[in-house]
């Protein structure tokens, strides 16, 4: 069965003249334990389809179905212990009054947990944060280390499936190399499914199998890595942001 | 070639309860009319190299340098009301993120007719008129809509391309230019590009790219300073970067992923100490 299914999606902002469609008609499917990347410039909808799926953006119609399990505009706490997501911006996604034990703890509080002091140090050593970080506030920490304490955040629930919004597009390149590193070995240990929005080609390459490339709101066409690797784009689109990438 | 601006020995410090962190330390170069790029990672000082050139260093920060000529004219001699001349009119620069660098409470439209109309006596209609043009030049589409949206409604792509058609209008001799397509993908990425690239030929402006992206700088740049800890650690021509010599730069290199040469896990860059001491390599022609 499918992690991810989305049927004929449509995402709008605002009314009137100023209505965008941000959204049109996107469908794929992404299977269990899959990583799928999503591709285009920015304002093609890649981020929204994120947003949407998370809950984020109230404005959509069309299916969607996490695990099976049809969303409706109401989420049930269920749906937020499956999905999680890891925003692009490190400095802007934290709190930057409340320090690491505070981030990770309040998180785990409300999904629940009971043995908060244990898994906060256990998420720590899984994003290869350790515990002297643990008090620190994020004025304190660099970006990858934010990223990190971002990714530990979105872990805490455990999750199966995690939406990443470029995250590693506001690091450094060698920050880069390590928290994509991160996110391949959490994948492979804890057998998650990525969505995965970026512009940039060889990330997506390196973290996906497969992938959709987005235009103005469409998908435009969904191919494999291999396809891209090759170069061998169909569509015109396609082709002319593999050629503006190498 | 002319040299439009001669960097020597500049620093930049910061006292801070530690003792004085050194942000920038000694870096000299020239820039003719060309594409000069900066690249290195955040915390290199490529940007307050950029900053202190147009003393944009706020105190208690300390710029010292043996001279920064604009022209001739050593920038440092100036006092703060002859800078202001400088700024904007003769070294422009495009900051890093759009989304503090405009009037978060004005229409993207008022902002480029008001720095229109700071600099030339045009009527509201005429200005208008003129920052619909900008806009388009730095092809964004529905240029009306954007007009009277605010710069929360617009993505980091858009907002930076507003700062760049704002920057255009003065028409500077220099353009520093502080990571100004980190936020954009790859197609606009291009199209910015190729703006600024027909500025620089067109024009004979000047053009300081400040990066931390190697492939675009070595794509889009003619000369390129590799920055670390402060200092400048090796300077190559950009065509020739895939030859660089240096540990520091090398690292960067391999640690970016590519479509070419799949691999499991990227390598990861290992920092010798040394690398910040040997002393700064001079850009200066």
């Amino acid at each position: 069965m499918s992690m991810l299914d989305i049927n004929d999606l449509n995402v709008w902002f605002g009314h009137g003249r100023d209505r965008v469609d941000a959204v049109k008609g996107a469908t794929f499917t992404v299977a269990r334990g899959e990583s799928f990347g999503l591709v285009g410039e920015s304002g093609s909808g890649k981020s929204t389809i994120l947003r949407a799926i998370s809950g984020l953006a109230p404005l959509w119609s069309g299916g969607m179905a996490v695990d099976g399990t049809a969303l409706s505009k109401q989420r049930p706490k269920a749906f937020y212990k499956t999905v999680q997501m890891v925003f692009q911006d490190p400095y802007a996604s934290l709190h930057p009054r409340h320090s690491v034990d505070q981030v990770l703890g309040e998180t785990l509080h409300l999904h629940g947990f009971g043995d908060i002091d244990a898994r906060v140090v256990k998420l720590l050593d899984d994003v290869g944060l350790g515990q002297k970080f643990r008090f620190r506030y994020p004025h304190q920490l660099s970006g990858g280390q934010r990223q990190r304490v971002a990714i530990a955040r979105a872990l805490a629930p455990e999750p199966e499936l995690l939406l990443l919004d470029e995250p590693t597009s506001a690091l450094d390149v060698s920050v880069q190399a390590e928290i994509l590193n991160l996110l391949v070995d959490l994948r492979r240990d804890r057998g998650l499914t990525y969505v995965m929005v970026s512009h940039d080609l060889s990330v997506v390459g390196h973290m996906c199998e497969r992938l959709a490339v987005m235009q103005n709101g469409q998908i435009v066409e969904i191919m494999g890595v291999e396809t891209l690797r090759k170069m061998e784009a169909k569509h015109p689109y396609s082709q002319s942001l593999l050629a503006a990438s190498v | 070639m002319d040299t439009l601006l001669d960097v020597q020995d500049l620093w930049v410090k910061f006292p801070s309860r530690q003792g004085v962190f050194d942000a920038v330390r000694g870096v000299s170069f020239t820039l003719g009319r060309e594409r000069l790029g900066i690249v290195g990672e955040s915390g290199s000082g490529k940007s307050m190299t950029g900053r202190a050139i147009l003393r944009l260093i706020r105190p208690p920060g300390i710029v010292e340098a043996k001279q920064i000529s604009l022209g001739g004219v050593d920038l440092m001699g100036k006092s703060e009301k002859e800078m202001r001349a400088v700024r904007g009119q003769r070294i422009s620069m495009v900051m890093q993120d759009p989304k503090f660098s405009l009037n978060p409470v004005m229409t993207i439209g008022d902002q480029i007719i008001e720095a229109y109309r700071q600099h030339n006596r045009a009527s509201k209609t005429q200005a208008y008129a003129k920052a619909v043009e900008m806009l388009e030049a730095v092809s964004i589409r529905d240029a009306d809509r954007v007009m009277r949206a605010y710069p929360h409604e617009m993505s980091g792509g858009m907002g930076q391309r507003i700062m760049i058609a704002m920057m255009l209008i003065p028409n500077p001799e220099i353009l520093i230019a502080d990571e100004p397509t980190s936020a954009l993908d790859v197609s606009v990425q291009r199209q910015v590009l190729d703006i600024m690239d027909k500025l620089v030929k067109d024009r004979g402006m000047g053009l300081i790219f400040i990066s931390h992206d190697l492939n675009l700088v070595a794509d889009f740049c003619d000369r390129v300073l590799i920055m670390y800890a402060g200092r400048i650690v090796e300077i190559c021509q950009a065509d020739k970067l895939s030859e660089a010599k240096h540990p520091y730069t090398r690292g960067l290199l391999n640690s970016l992923p590519r479509l070419d040469a799949p691999r499991d896990h990227l390598e990861v860059l290992k920092r010798d100490p040394a690398w910040a001491q040997a002393p700064s390599v001079s850009g200066r022609v």
